[in-house]
């Protein structure tokens, strides 16, 4: 039987449980509206989530039951319904004590919390404690070269690994979990600066093309137009080559060109979102009391639009911290980004990118550049999850 | 069988907020005939509009029936399966709402969307229910009638697209239908029309219909039995004429009083004296687009000029042209005699101090982000230097000025109060600077009738005893007969008529002044019949003032 077979049929079989599930329902609970008035697609979802969570137990239980020496096509698969559950459990416990700790405001805030903010203020406070106290956490130095080289993750010498270096070692014999602290400590604090300058700029400007208008505004977003209009990687690449002719062999001014590149290219779209957000606050009666008392720019800007434009700044804070950092990420893969040998998790990546191939037989090795990846991916969602939960608690303060 | 139409008993609706439910109507009871009108009026948050949803077995986002029935014609809504109501709604039931250019589809015809009930509901096909609908729009008095369902609403004035949308109402001959404050957003002559309209196709086709209004004059007009509701309970019911000459609570009755603040005329002022503002042949612009037309007009010491149009007259144009904000082509204002610099970036600081202004919308004119010790903080530092325990003392004496407790609100946000504290804020923040002239920019008609009654005593008070001058501009003749002593009536950007008060009151009148005199709403309910036996039907409103130009 083909797999489109079996995909056709397993549809339409969900689809006749769909409409089974809410007719027994009906005729259970004698018309109750929850099920009356029920549209045919969301019970066609529940179902369909109920079977998705009974394939996932399922593989997880063959993940589980098969001997570790062996290829196991469901071991990555396992290995992320564990680490959800553990996530969950830390993000739950994490909200708890928001709950009972703390002054009468912050009990509030973590009270009306959804469980994916405080996961993600937790994994956001987790990375900031690892960046800031990497030295002290790390058992070894981000540039110690050690004995043994190619160690695979897990630290079960029987698979090929060792005690010592829980995580394994590189290719050249780093070890891999002190390489990931100092990671943290690179990556997202060179992002965290970026992010911060790329505000600076864009949200002077915006606010500034905002409440003069005229044409300090049509220079300023024409010109922000045309930097918008390259693509911004590319564009990077490019000037990042031209600032590494100027560098020569200074590797720390590489990267404070990077920063200036960076955020630069990216308070193209702060200068955007806060020229936006001003041109909705400049309106506003109390801009045009303030104008009429005959206050300056700076009050203007600083006391009456900024406080107003917060919220909004804010959100984009947090995804644009997303984008900066993986778009140093994606230039220290490429090999322009920071160099080494500072512990970066984009090089990491890169460096140990070939283990990929072993996945189908040796899924322990193959785990080598994931935890990287995965190093940054988590931050991503986390970032992503915090400012979700902002941007909806703001616009619904708004009313 | 009977006549009872809509039962409902006992209906409790909560609301969610910050995690409880709040009870926002504590029992309501209320039984419509078929062909009867009822009115719902109360002030704002008097849960109104929550009652009337509510009677189509509907509540908004965050709103539940926790207790009590609604029967319509022996169906259960409350408890209706979605496809029950479905089939009702819009069919046997429909709903008219307060906005009609944010109610309809910007992207379709209005004929389209008229169509689109009957058709879904089975009761006609497209092109039956097309021509009904040119029926409608005849009976209706649009203008155009064959051809104004081909517009798109935009292409359309606000008064039409309002009837437009009770024809939408009327398109599948509903049982009931359910007005939210259809004329509340429109002009007095449009509002006239409009209610002419509704209550002729009412009548006609005996439907039975709620109309919820805070405004009383209009539910005078429109309605057979007034229901009066207070914070979700009700006051009092009865018949119109019962309600309005024999009310039996002392809520309704403060309600009918409202209208009766007047303050004395002022004698004349002397024909030497210079006036503290001066408008001398404005004419003005925006672009290209010429707005105001050789206006002159003088506001003398402790006197109020009420500035009276239509949206869209240049009321508020003057007005930013007297602050400085839009800089007039031709003319120039005097201030004490002394001419102003027409831009206002170039007014030094005390002349900018000397003219205040306030706000229609106090939500909008308060940074939502400061606390009131800031907000009329701020011009006491600005304009007379005060800082630190100064500064304070002063924002204390203003806040008592406007009867407002300093401690309990000085470190408020403006979000944490009513909306008449808003305005009286919005007073305090011009009265900081110390001005000697105020323009009053719409300051009552965002406001429930017996809180702008008491801003409007609040800034005859403060005209008293600090010899203020106010720029009054207003649509409401309500208000001018409350508080002004000289009248200005300005129309497409002219001023056609102005004098004392008692004189602009009295006839003859210019037409147009005439025709805006004789649309405000009167509380007696024979009011309208009267006016359309002595005028015709095509004499009133929009129509006539087209007829003028």
């Amino acid at each position: 039987m083909s797999i489109w077979l079996t995909l056709i049929l397993g549809l339409l079989a969900i689809a006749a449980g769909g409409w089974l599930f809410r007719f027994a329902g009906q005729k259970i609970t004698g018309d109750a509206p929850r099920f009356r008035d029920m549209p045919y697609g969301v019970a066609f979802g529940y179902v369909f989530g109920a079977v998705i969570v009974v394939w996932l137990a399922w593989a997880y239980w063959l993940s589980r039951s098969a001997d570790p020496a062996v290829a196991n096509k469901y071991f990555f698969l396992g290995k992320a319904i564990e680490g959800l559950i553990l996530f969950a459990i830390a993000a739950w416990l994490f909200r708890l004590l928001g709950r009972s700790v703390g002054t009468e405001g912050t009990k509030k805030l973590f009270r009306s919390m959804p469980l994916t903010a405080s996961f993600g203020i937790l994994m956001i406070l987790i990375y900031a404690f690892v960046a800031i106290f990497a030295g002290a956490l790390a058992p070894f130095g981000q540039e110690e070269v050690l004995a043994q080289a190619n160690v695979v993750p897990g630290g079960d010498p029987a698979m090929g690994g060792n005690p010592d270096y829980p995580l394994g070692t590189d290719q050249i014999g780093r070890d891999i979990l002190s390489r990931l602290i100092y990671g943290a400590q690179n990556t997202v604090g060179i992002a965290f600066i970026t992010t911060c300058l790329a505000f600076f700029i864009g949200g002077t400007l915006g606010f500034l093309a905002a409440t003069l208008q005229g044409w300090l505004d049509q220079v300023l977003s024409r010109a922000v137009d045309v930097l918008m209009a390259i693509p911004s990687l590319i564009f990077a690449l490019l000037l990042m080559t031209i600032a590494s002719a100027w560098a020569g062999s200074e590797k720390w001014l590489l990267t404070v060109y990077m920063v200036i590149i960076i955020a630069v290219i990216d308070s193209t779209r702060v200068f955007r979102l806060a020229r936006a957000v001003g041109l909705n606050i400049v309106v506003m009666d109390y801009i045009e009391a303030a104008k009429l008392r005959g206050e300056g720019l700076g009050y203007l800007i600083f006391k009456e639009i900024l406080p107003n434009a917060t919220a909004p700044l804010l959100a984009e804070f947090g995804l644009r911290f997303c984008f900066v950092f993986l778009t140093i990420a994606s230039l220290s893969f490429l090999g322009v980004g920071i160099q080494p040998p500072l512990a970066d998790w984009g090089t990491m990546v890169r460096d140990l990118a070939q283990f990929i191939n072993f996945a189908v037989f040796a899924p322990q090795v193959a785990s080598a550049p994931l935890l990287a990846a995965g190093a940054i991916a988590l931050l991503t969602v986390a970032v992503n999850f915090v400012v979700d939960w902002m941007l909806h608690k703001s616009s619904g303060l708004k009313e | 069988m009977s006549d009872l139409l809509l039962k409902v008993r006992g209906l409790k609706i909560e609301g969610r907020s910050e995690e409880t439910w709040n009870q926002i109507v504590n029992g309501v009871d209320l039984d419509l005939n078929k062909g009867e009108v009822l009115g719902l009026i109360g002030e704002s948050g008097a849960g109104k509009s929550t009652v009337g949803l509510a009677t189509m077995g509907f509540t908004r986002d965050g709103c539940r029936i926790s207790a009590g029935s609604v029967e319509f014609d022996g169906i259960d809504l409350v408890n209706a399966s979605a496809k029950v109501k479905r089939g009702l709604l819009g069919k046997r039931i429909a709903y008219v709402a307060q906005s009609a250019a944010a109610s309809f589809n910007p992207a379709h015809r209005l004929i389209d969307q008229h169509s689109e009930g009957p058709v879904q509901h089975g009761v006609m096909s497209r092109s039956d229910s097309e021509a009904d609908g040119i029926e409608l729009y005849r009976k209706l008095r649009l203008p155009n009638p064959e051809q104004i369902g081909f517009r798109y609403p935009h292409q359309v004035s606000g008064g039409q697209l309002q009837r437009a949308m009770t024809a939408m109402a009327m398109s599948c001959r509903p049982d009931l239908i359910i007005f939210d404050e259809p004329t509340t957003a429109l002009d007095v002559t449009t509002q006239i029309e409009v209610l002419a309209s509704i209550r002729q196709i009412v009548e006609e086709y005996d439907t039975a219909a709620i109309y919820i209004t805070h405004d009383l004059a209009v539910v005078a007009q429109m309605a057979d039995k007034i229901k009066v509701l207070l914070k979700g309970d009700e006051v009092e019911e009865a018949d119109t004429r019962t309600m309005l000459s024999d009310p039996k609570e002392d809520y309704t009755k403060s309600l009918w009083a409202v209208r009766s603040f007047k303050r004395p005329q002022k004698p004349a002022v002397n024909t030497g004296a210079t006036p503290v503002v001066s408008v001398q042949n404005v004419t003005a612009a925006y672009g290209t687009q010429p707005v105001l037309f050789d206006v002159s007009f003088d506001i003398h010491e402790a006197r109020t000029v009420a500035v009276v149009g239509e949206s869209g007259s240049g009321k508020s144009t003057t007005a930013r042209c007297i602050t400085g904000l839009l800089p007039p082509k031709q003319g120039h204002i005097e201030f004490d005699g002394q001419a102003l610099p027409l831009d206002y970036r170039k007014r030094n600081k005390d002349q900018l101090r000397q003219a205040q202004m306030i706000y229609q919308m106090a939500d909008t004119a308060l940074n939502p982000r400061k606390t009131i010790g800031e907000l009329i903080g701020r011009p006491v530092q600005f304009y007379l230097g005060l800082s630190g325990k100064e500064k304070r003392r002063r924002v204390e004496e203003l806040l008592d000025q406007i009867e407002l407790e300093p401690s309990q609100y000085i470190n408020r946000l403006p979000s944490e109060l009513s909306g008449g504290q808003k305005q009286r804020i919005g007073i305090a923040r011009a009265l900081a600077a110390e001005p000697k002239f105020i323009i009053c920019d719409e300051v009552t008609s965002a406001l429930d009738q017996l809180v702008a009654e008491g801003i409007l005593k609040l800034l005859a008070r403060l005209q008293d005893d600090l010899g203020l001058s106010y720029m009054f501009i207003t649509h409401d003749l309500a208000t001018v007969r409350s508080i002004a002593d000289e009248v200005v009536v300005m129309k497409d950007g002219r001023v056609v008529e102005q004098g004392p008060k008692t004189e602009m009151f009295q006839p003859p009148h210019h037409a147009y002044t005439d025709l805006l005199l004789s649309s405000v709403p009167e509380m007696d309910p024979d009011w309208l019949t009267n006016l359309l036996n002595e005028r015709g039907v095509d004499n009133i409103g929009d129509a006539a003032v087209d007829k003028m130009t």
